[in-house]
C-alpha cells in the first residue's frame, strides 16, 4: 500500500483527481463518483493484470485525456468570448467533442501552413538508417528507407488535407449548382442530370477511381478530377432532395411569378435555405474523400512518391506491423484522428440544423 | 357535501413556466377552473392565451420545454400534480380523453381507424377487443359518420378531415370518459363541415353526460357548445360567466372587443358605371392539374377598379385554383383573361414583367410566404428594386415609405428577419411585398384564416384603407363568410369548380338565395347560443326530403 503511494504511481491519484475534477465541472456530483469509482476499479485492474508499467501508462493516458479535457475547455470559454453575440448561445451549447474537432482541425490547419517550419527534415530526405527508432532527434522515429517519420507526417498531412480539401470543393460546387439547377427546372434538366449521377453511382467507387487512374495515368490534377467526379453525383442527390422542399414554398413561388430569374432564385432564395445540411455534408463528403484517397495511395494509385502522404505512409512501413512496432499506426491514427474531429463538428452542425435540443 | 361531489375537475392558482434554456417565462399565471359533471366550459382567447396548456394540464401533462410551476389540480378527489406516471397513465385515455386539432396529423396512418381505436379500451381493461369493435361501430353511427359498419376498417387517409375528426371523438369516447378536452376541433375544418362536426359531438357529449372543456378562438362556435365560457388573455382570465349571460352583457373591455371583431363591416361600395371597362375580366376559365380531371368549370367574372370581389366556396370549390389560374401559375386549358382589355398569356412565363408587376398575391400562410432566411428590408426591397429599378437611398426611403404604410415603425423592423415577426406582423409584411410592386390588383388568398380573430379584423381594416388610399382592386378568396360581409363589394360563389351565384353582397346576403348559397349562409354559427339547435331542426327536415326523393 505505501509502495503504491509512493513513486510514480503517485501520479495516478493526480490523473484521478484531475478527471474527477473535469467531470464536476461538466456533469455535476453524480457523473463525478462514478467516474472516480470506474477509475479506481480500472486501476486495481491493471495493478493485478500489468502490474506498475501498466499502472503508469494508464495514468499518462489519463493526465493526457485530462489535459485535453481542460483544453477544450478553455477552448470554449475562449470561443464564447471571442465570437459575435449572436453566435454566443450556439457555442456556449457546444459539446466539448467539438472542441476537440476544433482543437484537431486548428492542429491540422497550422501544419499544412507552417510545414517547412515545424518539420524538422525534408520529407524526401534520407537522415538515418532505415527503421531507427524514435529518440530526442527522430521523435517519431524513421521509415524504411531513413527517413524522418515527423517530418513526413507533417508534410503528409499537407498532401492529403490540401488534396481531399480541393477535390470535396470541386465536387460540392459541381454537385450543389447541378442540384439546385436541376430542383429549379425539374423535367428535362432534372431528368437528364438525375440519370447521369445513376450511371456514375451504378459503379462501385473504388473500381471506377481504379479504372479511371489507370486509363489516365496519376498526376495530381487527375487524381483531383476523378475523386470530384466519383463525390459529384451523392451531393448532387443530397442537394437536389434538400432544394426539391425548398423550391416549392411560396415564398420561391412568389418570386417566380415576379419574373426572376433562375439565378436569383439559387442565389437568394434557395440557397439560404439549403445552406445548413449541405455545410454537414461537406464536413462528412470531406471524411470520404480523405479516406479514399488514403485508400488509393495505399493501393499505390494516389500521391506519388518521394512525396509523402498518410495513405502510402501506412503502406510503406505496413512490414513493421509485424515487430509489434507502431511506427505504421502512427499516420492511422493521424488518419483517424482527423476523421474523429471532422466528425465532431458535423454532428454538431447536424444538431444545429435540425434543432435538436439536448435536455440535461 | 353536495358540491362536493358534483365537481369533477378544480384547478386553483394554475402556474405554467416555459424553459428555454436558462429563460424560464410564465406562460399561465394562476387559473382557477371548476368543472361539474356533465359540464360543459368553454376556454377562448387569442393564441398565446393559455388555452391549450390549460387544457393539457386538465391531463396532468405539460409539453416538452414547459413545466407545472404552482397550483394544484384535482380530478375527481385525486390531485394529479401528485400523481405518478402509471396512475396518470390509468387515467388518460380511460377517464380523461383528448381529441387534437388536427386529426389527420394525430391518427397513425399505418393503421386502420377501428384498430387504433380499440387500442385505448383494450389496453385499460375496460372491454375485450371484439366489444370495443362492435362499441365503436355504435359510436360511429351515433356521430353519423357514413358506413358506420365499415368506415373503421378504412385507413386515415381514406376519410374527410371532418370524418376524421369525428372518428377521433369517437376514439375519445371509446371508455366513456368523465371528461373530454377538445382542442379547436373544428378551426381546420370549413363551414359546412363544421357544423355536422360541431351538432355530432355535442350530441354525444350531452347523451352520455360527459364534462368537457372545449378550446378554441370562434365565439360563434364556443356559443353553441358551452355552458358556461372563460375568456383569457396571456395566462389569465379575463372573466368567466355561463354563455348566455357572457354572449348578452360582456363585463370586461377585452371580451367587449373580442365580441366586436365580428361586427365590423364596411359598407358597400358600387361600380362607377356598368359599362366602365373592367380592370380584370375572366371569362369561360377551364383549368386542371396535370392529367386529372378538370377542377374549373367555365368560370367567369369581372373584378372592377377600386372594387373588391370575394370568391367564397368550401374547400375543393376552386376558389384559391381560379386564383393561381389567374397568377398563371396554373395556366388555363382554355378561356380568356383580360387586363384592362388586353389579353393575358395563360402561363406568368409568357407574361411581360409590367404584367406580372400589375397582378400581385398575398399568400394564405405568412409562414410559408416570406423567406425566413431574408430580412425584412429585401423581402419589401426586392419587387421595387425589380420593377423600378431603385436602387440605394431611394430604395431605402420606399421601403421605409410602405413599411410606414402597413403601420410598422420602419426603424424596429427594417432589418428584423421573418422568424423574428408575429403572425399579424408577418402579413402585413405579405401585404407590404404586393404593394412594392406598385400593382392593380392584389389577389388575397385566405389572407386571414391563419390568424386570431383581433390580428384579422386588424389587416382587413388594413387592406381596407389601403384600397381607398391606393385605389386597389382585390379578389378576396375566403370561405368565411364574416370576412366577406367584412370587406367585400361583390360576392362570387363557387362549387365543385363552378361559380354557382355571383352579385352584389348586399344581393347575396339577401333573399331569394341560390340554394348552395343559402346553405352556406346557413352552416355559419351565429352568436346566438341556440343556432345550432335551430340549425339542426332545418338540416333534419332537409336531410329527410332527400330522402324522398
Amino acid at each position: 500500500m505505501i509502495q503504491f503511494i509512493s513513486g510514480q504511481s503517485f501520479l495516478d491519484f493526480i490523473a484521478l483527481i484531475c478527471l474527477t475534477l473535469g467531470w464536476y465541472i461538466q456533469r455535476g456530483k453524480k457523473g463525478g463518483w462514478a467516474i472516480a469509482v470506474l477509475l479506481a476499479g480500472a486501476t486495481a485492474l491493471i495493478w493485478v493484470s500489468a502490474g506498475k508499467g501498466g499502472i503508469d501508462k494508464l495514468a499518462i493516458f489519463i493526465v493526457l485525456m485530462s489535459a485535453v479535457t481542460l483544453v477544450c475547455y478553455a477552448l470554449r470559454w475562449l470561443l464564447v468570448r471571442l465570437v459575435p453575440l449572436s453566435l454566443v448561445p450556439i457555442f456556449r451549447s457546444a459539446p466539448l467533442t467539438t472542441m476537440f474537432g476544433f482543437l484537431v482541425i486548428g492542429a491540422c490547419l497550422l501544419m499544412i501552413i507552417f510545414a517547412p517550419h515545424i518539420a524538422p527534415f525534408s520529407e524526401s530526405e534520407v537522415v538515418s538508417t532505415a527503421y531507427a527508432p524514435a529518440d530526442a532527434t527522430y521523435w517519431l522515429g524513421t521509415d524504411q528507407l531513413g527517413r524522418d517519420m515527423f517530418s513526413r507526417i507533417v508534410f503528409g498531412g499537407r498532401h492529403s488535407i490540401l488534396l481531399s480539401l480541393t477535390a470535396t470543393v470541386v465536387a460540392f460546387f459541381l454537385g450543389m449548382f447541378a442540384g439546385l439547377f436541376a430542383a429549379i427546372r425539374g423535367g428535362f434538366v432534372d431528368q437528364l442530370f438525375g440519370r447521369l449521377a445513376d450511371v456514375f453511382m451504378s459503379v462501385p467507387a473504388l473500381i471506377l477511381a481504379l479504372l479511371l487512374l489507370s486509363i489516365l495515368g496519376t498526376n495530381l490534377a487527375v487524381l483531383v478530377g476523378v475523386v470530384a467526379a466519383i463525390y459529384v453525383p451523392r451531393i448532387f442527390r443530397l442537394t437536389r432532395s434538400v432544394a426539391a422542399g425548398v423550391v416549392v414554398t411560396d415564398f420561391v413561388e412568389a418570386s417566380r411569378v415576379r419574373g426572376e430569374g433562375d439565378w436569383y432564385l439559387i442565389r437568394r432564395e434557395i440557397l439560404p435555405n439549403t445552406a445548413a445540411p449541405l455545410i454537414a455534408e461537406f464536413g462528412l463528403e470531406f471524411c470520404y474523400v480523405f479516406l479514399l484517397i488514403a485508400g488509393l495511395s495505399f493501393l499505390g494509385l494516389g500521391i506519388q512518391p518521394p512525396m509523402a502522404d498518410w495513405g502510402s505512409m501506412v503502406r510503406e512501413n505496413a512490414v513493421l506491423i509485424s515487430f509489434g512496432d507502431i511506427t505504421p499506426l502512427i499516420p492511422a491514427m493521424a488518419i483517424a484522428l482527423l476523421t474523429v474531429g471532422v466528425n465532431f463538428i458535423v454532428d454538431w452542425m447536424l444538431k444545429l440544423t435540425a434543432g435538436l435540443k439536448d435536455n440535461s | 357535501m353536495e358540491t362536493g361531489d358534483k365537481r369533477l375537475l378544480e384547478i386553483r392558482g394554475l402556474r405554467i413556466e416555459a424553459v428555454a434554456g436558462d429563460a424560464v417565462s410564465e406562460i399561465v399565471k394562476g387559473v382557477d377552473l371548476n368543472l361539474n359533471r356533465g359540464e360543459v366550459l368553454g376556454l377562448i382567447g387569442e393564441s398565446g392565451a393559455g388555452k391549450s396548456t390549460i387544457g393539457l394540464a386538465a391531463m396532468g401533462f405539460a409539453r416538452a420545454g414547459t413545466r407545472i410551476s404552482g397550483g394544484r389540480i384535482m380530478f375527481d378527489g385525486q390531485d394529479l400534480r401528485a400523481a405518478t406516471d402509471a396512475q396518470l397513465r390509468a387515467l388518460r385515455g380511460a377517464r380523461i380523453a383528448y381529441v387534437a386539432q388536427s386529426a389527420a396529423a394525430s391518427f397513425n396512418p399505418a393503421h386502420k381507424i377501428i384498430d387504433q381505436h380499440v387500442e385505448a379500451p383494450v389496453l385499460h381493461g375496460y372491454q375485450s377487443r371484439a366489444a370495443a369493435q362492435e362499441d365503436g361501430i355504435k359510436l360511429y353511427a351515433k356521430l353519423r359518420l357514413p358506413e358506420p359498419d365499415v368506415i373503421g376498417f378504412r385507413y386515415p387517409h381514406q376519410l374527410s378531415g371532418g370524418q376524421l375528426q369525428r372518428a377521433m371523438t369517437a376514439m375519445a369516447m371509446a371508455c366513456r370518459p368523465d371528461l373530454i378536452i377538445f382542442d379547436e376541433p373544428t378551426t381546420a375544418l370549413d363551414v359546412t363541415t363544421q357544423v355536422e362536426v360541431l351538432s355530432a359531438i355535442r350530441d354525444v357529449v350531452e347523451q352520455f353526460r360527459t364534462a368537457a372543456i372545449y378550446i378554441t378562438h370562434d365565439l360563434a362556435v364556443v356559443a353553441q357548445m358551452a355552458d358556461r365560457i372563460k375568456v383569457l388573455l396571456k395566462g389569465e382570465e379575463v372573466e368567466e360567466a355561463a354563455t348566455e349571460q357572457m354572449l348578452a352583457h360582456p363585463k370586461e373591455s377585452y371580451t367587449r372587443k373580442l365580441w366586436a371583431v365580428r361586427s365590423y363591416e364596411r359598407p358597400e361600395k358600387s361600380r362607377v358605371s356598368d359599362t366602365s371597362q373592367p380592370e380584370l375580366s375572366i371569362r369561360g376559365l377551364e383549368a386542371g392539374y396535370h392529367h386529372g380531371p378538370k377542377v374549373l368549370h367555365n368560370v367567369s367574372f369581372d373584378l372592377h377598379r377600386g372594387m373588391t370581389v370575394a370568391v367564397v366556396g368550401e374547400s375543393g370549390s376552386g376558389k384559391s385554383t381560379t386564383a393561381r389560374v389567374i397568377m398563371g401559375l396554373l395556366p388555363a386549358t382554355s378561356g380568356e383573361i383580360r387586363l384592362r382589355g388586353e389579353a393575358l398569356p395563360p402561363s406568368f412565363r409568357a407574361r411581360s414583367k409590367d404584367q406580372l408587376r400589375r397582378i400581385q398575391m398575398i399568400y394564405q400562410s405568412a409562414d410559408t410566404a416570406l423567406n425566413p432566411r431574408m430580412r425584412v428590408s429585401e423581402i419589401i426591397g426586392r419587387p421595387a428594386q425589380f420593377y423600378a429599378n431603385l436602387k440605394g437611398a431611394a430604395l431605402r426611403s420606399r421601403v421605409e415609405e410602405l413599411l410606414s404604410l402597413i403601420e410598422l415603425d420602419p426603424a424596429k423592423f427594417y432589418d428584423r428577419l421573418p422568424p423574428e415577426l408575429s403572425g399579424g406582423q408577418k402579413q402585413r409584411i405579405g401585404i407590404a411585398r404586393a404593394l412594392a410592386a406598385d400593382p392593380d390588383i392584389v389577389i388575397c388568398d385566405e389572407v386571414t384564416s391563419a390568424l386570431d380573430q383581433i390580428v384579422a379584423e386588424g389587416i382587413l381594416r388594413l387592406l381596407d384603407r389601403l384600397q381607398s388610399e391606393i385605389g386597389l382592386t382585390y379578389m378576396f378568396v375566403t370561405h368565411d363568410l364574416a370576412t366577406v360581409r367584412a370587406i367585400a363589394d361583390e360576392v362570387v360563389v363557387m362549387q365543385r369548380g363552378c361559380v354557382v351565384d355571383s352579385g352584389r353582397k348586399s344581393e347575396i346576403f339577401a333573399p331569394p338565395h341560390h340554394p348552395y348559397t343559402a346553405q352556406l349562409l346557413a352552416s355559419e354559427p351565429k352568436m346566438d347560443p341556440h343556432w345550432l339547435d335551430a340549425h339542426k331542426k332545418i338540416q333534419g327536415l332537409s336531410l329527410e326530403r332527400n330522402e324522398f326523393s
